[in-house]
């Protein structure tokens, strides 16, 4: 249990935690400090270090350097376990919950307390008092099937603070609530901090962040960039900044534009995300011929469901997307494949190739139907072979044999594949989503060159990436995205953009309309 | 880029695994012999003259092999197409249903033309039965490994009834022991037999398809499509395959090579179709012993074939085994157990041997900071 009694102005310190995976540094010398009774904000992109960061905290990895302290004690976790018994509970953002159980029973999973004899009315009552207490209102006799997922998020909340935490972690606890339930849990972890609870709110949404943390700690890259800075002299903007970065590493030559006629027309599209919440309501854009258009904006607000609804594989409920004035929406992805249309998907690995199957394989994906790769349903596999032999040569993909599962390639090497299996087909237009993200330097300059090359063959290029950096150097125009919704459109010249531009992109990602912000400094 | 001579002896270490694996199955069998008081070298040698002692004994490995094989070849594309068929009995016996019931109402047409037809039937009849489970796991989601196990269940009653009612012989009819069997088919449908021995030209027909599988899943956009949506639904669906379709595909063909295995055996062994009232009074089990062939065989139809044969060894040397050293027959189904288990141990510590080697290859540059992307980033990813 954790000593209330100490007086300790830090609950938890951590100081330069390093942690290393294979090939990435996602936590690199990261110090971190949560005061009594605060909301203190961990803010970044995906793959940032938010979530490496809090699992060490709570005890799922081990730091590879660098120190704990709880309540002012060092403390050293080898499970989660030991966390919650040093009063740190983790409420994670896919829910670890029973369906079938009661909510007493899930909140009593894994107890040695009630030891054999489950006398289940006399813990409903506790688990109900405890609910009061923190105005967590859920039915301890419902069974978890049958709640929202609001109420799933409270039992969960629940279990930790049934356990003695004295500190929770939430993980994107917004992401799978509605608006209303959003305001809900607000309500909750600000009563929570009321009663000496301290809670770390993990999220990449920076509204919500301004809304409800005291303190903010922003990383990237697995860097810290702001550490501990007050919540009420930042504006967001400025957080976007912190969050996204400004670095250049490298320029590329780029001729000026020369587009062409729209060969994507995006018109009013409204579409829904997995769980079935809108994800674009009415989104419009265009792509012209011999031009890249970017998509910026911060993660989850409409990009992977946009990307999926031009490639064909999600419907859209209204509005429609033309490729070369052709309908495409709503149709298989082979429609627009054949009808000239590339798509390089998010999901490098689960979408975008097959891993155990070989380059060959891979890279005659979308190829295979036609001649000289088939003839009338027979495969030749001579054909093929040359072909991914050629594609191997033609885009330096360091590979053992063109037979070799494309599982053992590296991130850029992969991504050479599915770039060169896409620019191969000679597409029209080309859909692009976070091309570079987890690439080293060098990777991520090769991927730029690519999509530059499509530039000039004349071919439309639609970027949607989260690296404003990356989008600012290769767009022309940029939109910005904000809820499935464009917020404004930016014309870029040559050269580099300039810091107005950046600060108003900047602003559009947090939801403001181009036009208001040229209404404002209008006035 | 040609195999270094090191990277070649590995190779041929891996593809001697199985044997090896075998030999250490049997060794242990020789302990569990020993304990009965049996010399194992008596009781092996018994076992290898059953199997290949004689051109006779060596028909009979080959007869038994033959079913093992044509089931095999079905789940090599099924279990490729990621779809587990466990229904190989069912499908067996719906396909020799389907030929037997037209081998013995048009007893008229020439030998010919019914033994083709003959076989297609088996392949429609396993088709459907494959099909079906197929269809509600392509369309309803419906677990395949369930549904193909209830549908030997609704295939053996079939059976029964079919074998009992309507297609039986009908001397048997007559007589009061109603052996639930049929009628036996006329002269001019049997497959060719290699006189003296019981081997027919199914164990041909069966090693030519083991090539055309081959040429099917490698050399055909079918092949590939299934095989592609068997390694990665999501990324098939992108590349524009129609997975769902693919799905039905893999277990509708793993189905009919199953009822071509039963139209075999009544064509070609029984000449009629006869049980005792469970399924593998028919298929003698080859429907659920196909699918350790093919897992034998790595999951490829060439390799298939003497996996087919190193099993039917075992089944047919175990009887003499049994009968000339007296030992319990549960001691022959242990055996079989034990080749399978240390057979699909080695295979994943061939797996892993494998993923080392390719992992160390030189080639295969790794630069840090370039891997698929951060841990965190594919936990965060919703």
């Amino acid at each position: 249990m954790a000593d209330e009694q100490s007086s300790y102005e830090n609950v938890v310190e951590m100081r330069g935690i390093v942690k290393r995976f294979p090939g990435v540094l996602a936590s690199d010398h990261v110090d971190f400090s949560l005061r009594r009774g605060e909301i203190h904000a961990l803010l970044g992109e995906n793959g940032a270090g938010k979530s490496t960061l809090m699992n060490i905290l709570a005890g799922l990895y081990r730091q590879d350097s660098g120190s704990i302290s709880v309540n002012g004690r060092p403390v050293t976790f080898s499970s989660p376990r030991d966390a919650i018994k040093a009063g740190i509970g983790m409420v994670h953002q896919h829910f670890m919950l029973v369906p079938s159980q009661t909510v007493t029973e899930n909140v009593l999973l894994g107890l040695d307390d009630p030891r054999f004899l489950m006398r289940l009315s006399e813990y409903d009552k506790k688990v109900a008092e405890l609910g009061e207490q923190f105005g967590l209102r859920v039915d301890p006799r419902a069974k978890v099937w049958q709640l929202s997922v609001g109420e799933q998020q409270r039992v969960e909340i629940l279990k930790m603070l049934y356990r003695g935490a004295q500190v929770l972690i939430m993980d994107e606890p917004t992401a799978v609530l509605a608006p209303q339930e959003i305001e809900d849990l607000f309500e909750t972890l600000r009563s929570m901090t009321l009663q000496g609870k301290s809670i770390i709110f993990i999220s990449h949404k920076l509204n919500e962040v301004a809304s409800i943390a005291d303190r903010i700690t922003v990383l990237r890259r697995g860097q810290m960039t702001a550490g501990g800075v007050s919540a009420v002299g930042v504006s967001t903007q400025e957080l976007a900044r912190l969050m996204v970065g400004r670095a250049v590493v490298f320029h590329l030559d780029k001729s000026p534009a020369s587009p062409g006629e729209v060969v994507l027309d995006v018109k009013d599209v409204y579409a829904e995300n997995d769980k079935g919440l809108p994800a674009l309501r009415g989104l419009s854009l265009n792509v012209r011929k011999g031009e890249i258009v970017g998509v910026a904006g911060v993660a989850g607000n409409g990009q992977r469901e946009l990307s999926q609804v031009i490639g064909g594989l999600r419907k859209c409920a209204k509005g429609e997307v033309r490729l070369k004035g052709e309908l495409v929406s709503n149709r298989s992805a082979l429609y627009g494949i054949q009808r000239g249309l590339a798509y390089v998907p998010e999901d490098r690995t689960h979408v975008g190739s097959a891993p155990n199957l070989s380059v060959t394989d891979n890279v005659i994906m979308k190829k295979y139907r036609q001649a000289p790769i088939s003839h009338s349903g027979l495969l030749d596999m001579n054909q093929a072979t040359r072909f991914a032999k050629g594609l191997k040569e033609a885009y330096d993909i360091i590979v053992p044999t063109v037979e070799t599962p494309v599982r053992l390639l590296s991130g850029g090497n992969l991504q050479r594949v599915i770039l060169a299996r896409e620019i191969s087909g000679e597409p029209d237009f080309m859909v692009a989503v976070q091309p570079t993200r987890g690439l080293d330097v060098g990777a991520i300059e090769g991927v730029h060159r690519l999509l530059l090359t499509q530039r000039e063959a004349g071919s439309g290029v639609l970027l949607i990436s989260e690296e404003l950096d990356e989008l600012l150097w290769l767009s022309d125009r940029i939109y910005v995205i904000y809820e499935g919704r464009i917020m404004g459109e930016i014309q870029l010249g040559g050269g580099d953009a300039s810091q107005e531009t950046v600060d108003v992109i900047g602003q559009m990602m947090t939801g403001t309309p181009l036009e208001n912000i040229r209404m404002e400094r209008d006035a | 880029m040609k195999p270094s001579q090191k990277e070649w002896i590995s190779r041929l270490v891996d593809g001697l695994l199985p044997v090896f694996a075998t030999l250490a199955a049997l060794l242990v069998g020789a302990v569990m012999l020993l304990f009965l008081r049996v010399n194992p070298l008596q009781a092996y040698a018994a076992l290898w003259e059953g199997a290949f002692g004689s051109s006779n004994a060596l028909a009979e490995t080959l007869v038994k092999a033959t079913p093992l094989l044509l089931v095999a070849l079905g789940i090599c594309i099924s279990f490729r197409g990621d779809v587990i068929n466990i229904g190989g009995e069912g499908q067996m016996i719906v396909g020799a249903l389907l030929a037997a019931w037209l081998g013995l109402t048009f007893t008229d047409w020439p030998g010919w033309v019914m033994i083709p037809a003959a076989m297609l039937a088996g392949f429609i009849g396993g088709a459907v039965w494959g099909g079906i489970p197929g269809f509600l796991k392509a369309y309803f989601n419906v677990n395949e490994i369930l549904s193909t196990v209830m549908m030997n269940a609704i295939a053996v009653q079939l059976m029964n009834f079919l074998l009992r009612g309507p297609m039986i012989d009908p001397s048997q009819a007559e007589l009061a022991s109603k052996i639930p069997q049929t009628a036996r088919l006329v002269e001019a449908f049997r497959l060719a037999r290699l006189a003296p021995t019981r081997l027919h030209l199914g164990a041909l027909i069966a090693v030519i398809l083991a090539v055309l599988v081959y040429i099917l899943l490698w050399r055909t956009t079918l092949g590939y499509r299934i095989r592609a949506v068997g390694q990665n639904p999501h990324a098939s669906r992108y590349a524009g395959i129609n997975v769902k379709r693919h799905i039905v595909m893999a277990l509708l063909l793993s189905g009919a090579f199953a009822g071509l295995a039963g139209a075999v055996q009544v064509f070609g062994v029984n000449y009629r179709m006869i049980t005792d009232g469970s399924a593998s009074g028919f298929t003698g089990s080859a429907g659920f012993n196909g699918i350790v062939a093919a897992l034998f065989g790595q999951l490829h139809p060439i390799w298939s074939i003497p996996a087919s044969v190193l099993f039917g060894a075992l089944l047919v040397g175990a009887n003499s085994m049994q009968r000339a050293m007296q030992v319990p027959s549960a001691l022959i189904t242990a055996l079989n157990g034990l080749v399978v288990v240390f057979v699909v141990s080695s295979e994943i510590w061939r797996q892993r041997r494998q993923r080392r080697r390719l992992a160390s290859a030189p080639e295969t540059e790794s630069s840090p900071g370039s891997g698929a992307a951060s841990p965190e980033s594919a936990e965060e990813a919703v």
